[in-house]
């Protein structure tokens, strides 16, 4: 495998309210590796989403490391909503990013709208969001996140909000994309089917206090799309496998 | 921009809507024909006494005087100015304050008490302390115009701020975003639509905070007019004065409303 993206080691959070202290994350170790697709699923409320925002440097560890590489790696998130703004067409919701960076230059705007571009979306690049539907608004949400160009990609259940059939669409269009821009990504999803059909390996993660439980690695060529690993023999192995795991 | 039928039937239903708009608009001004003309035969046949009820024919008669005698302009303008006054002052300030307590949540939290009683009192109670603080002039009746408009805006335009935070705050800190690029990239354009809602409540605010501030003390207005009318019994100036308040504060309501759909386009 590849070099070292991300180590979290003996990673431990415990949020606190009014009424007491809760353990989200206990003892956490995790590596992720440099153009890898990780998925991590587990119970739901076991503070998957935590992992992803101690990633992100939103909430700091209570004990533990969370160390890259580089220092420079640059982070992108993609939340399970779109959180498009309203009042921003689809091309400026897509420099939003760059725009609050700093980064806005002819060139990176030039690379953004070539995305937009790339995946299908030129013709919309003057719509308001509220004229997209939801799987093209979730779209637009990872051209907004891939425009700032981030080495480790962090999709936080993005999916779960649209309708079945949008969803394993998007779900194959996105690893596509994910694919073709040789990037890392983490997903975070409570959905085993989704987890075996795009990741290299799956994170299993144990009831609240989270930690990982198991890891698998995940056997289909990368050049199978989502769609076409889910019609292959091993696909309900790894399922079943995963289900297990989970309900051991 | 009259939509064209693409086939029999969506020819029927638009037919049936331009008919029902039509009859919306003919009982609207049917309604006001009908109670103008009542009022007037009633008058006329002594069904009521017109010096307790006036009239339609008396109240325009009551303007063309006002008007031949020059104090017409006199006093709608007295009035309009306190009116836009108050209702700009007490906007900007308003909105200026809810941009202050977003910024500052702790302040909102410590102010937020206070904000709700003053947003229960009748700010109007405050009249007689105003007139002692600012004398028995415009600037007492200008600052009711302003106090009235000002709390309402405060909290419209402040709710407005924070459901727009709530919502995209998430997104805005995953990209790195700062507090100013929080407050000018997505709370103030999102918050556009809740000051537009806030105007419109504090544009009918301003013309109550005035007219009562008139009531207590002023020279000229229409508040004046109706006072004066009322203490010395000419109802057909009262009620003449009321027409054009009436008049003023839709046409100062739709200028409102004229912006918002300029600003939501």
């Amino acid at each position: 495998m590849s070099s070292e993206l991300l180590n979290l080691s003996s990673v431990s959070l415990a949020y606190h309210t009014v009424e007491g202290e809760t353990a989200a994350i206990n003892d956490l170790n995790l590596t992720v590796y440099e153009g890898e697709f990780l998925a991590i699923v587990g119970p739901s409320g076991c503070g998957k989403t935590t992992v992803l925002s101690l990633i992100m440097g939103l909430m700091q560890p209570t004990a533990g490391s969370v160390r890259f590489a580089s220092p420079d790696v640059r982070l992108g998130y993609m939340l399970q909503r779109d959180h498009l703004l309203d009042h921003r067409t689809v091309e400026n919701n897509v420099l939003l990013g760059l725009e609050v960076q700093h980064r806005l230059t002819d060139d990176a705007k030039a690379r953004a709208l070539r995305l937009l571009d790339t995946y299908g979306l030129n013709e919309f690049r003057t719509y308001k969001p509220q004229q997209l539907s939801g799987g093209m608004r979730q779209k637009v949400a990872l051209i907004r996140t891939l425009a700032i160009e981030p080495d480790l990609l962090l999709l936080d259940e993005p999916f779960s909000a649209l309708d079945y059939q949008t969803r394993l669409n998007l779900s194959d269009e996105v690893y596509r994309i994910i694919r073709r821009e040789h990037k890392t990504a983490i997903l975070v999803t409570h959905d085993i089917s989704e987890a075996v059909s795009m990741a290299d390996r799956v994170a299993v993660f144990s009831a609240r206090p989270a930690s990982l439980k198991r890891l698998i690695p995940i056997g289909f060529l990368p050049s199978l799309s989502p769609l076409e690993r889910r019609r292959q023999p091993e696909f309900h192995d790894y399922f079943d496998r995963i289900w297990e795991e989970l309900h051991a | 921009m009259k939509p064209t039928a693409v086939s029999e039937a969506h020819a029927r239903y638009l037919k049936t809507i331009r008919r029902n708009t039509r009859l919306v608009r003919l009982a609207r001004i049917g309604i006001l024909i009908g109670f103008v003309l009542l009022w007037e035969l009633g008058a006329d046949l002594r069904w009521f006494d017109p010096f307790i009820l006036s009239s339609p024919s008396r109240i325009l008669a009551t303007v063309v005087r006002l008007y031949s005698d020059g104090s017409l302009w006199l006093h709608i303008g007295t009035t309009l100015l306190e009116t836009v006054l108050g209702f700009l002052l007490g906007t900007l300030l308003g909105a200026l304050f809810a941009v202050l307590l977003w910024w500052l949540p702790r302040l909102n939290r410590i102010l937020d008490p206070y904000l709700v009683v003053l947003n229960a009192l009748p700010k109007i109670a405050l009249g007689p302390v105003l007139i002692v603080w600012f004398g028995a002039g415009m600037t007492s009746i200008v600052v009711m115009g302003v106090l009235v408009s000002l709390v309402v805006t405060t909290v419209t335009v402040l709710n407005g701020f924070l459901a727009a935070t709530d919502e995209k705050q998430l997104l805005m800190r995953t990209l790195g975003a700062t507090k100013l690029q929080i407050f000018t990239k997505v709370v103030l354009p999102s918050g556009i639509p809740d000051l537009i809602s806030a105007l419109k409540i504090s544009v009918g605010m301003s013309w109550v905070g005035v007219i009562v501030g008139e009531y207590l003390v002023s020279k000229a207005g229409l508040g004046y007019l109706i006072v004066y009318g009322g203490q010395v019994f000419k109802l057909d100036l009262v009620m003449a004065s009321v027409m054009i308040l009436c008049v003023l504060a839709a046409l100062m309501y739709y200028a409102v409303a004229l912006l918002e759909k300029k600003v939501r386009k």
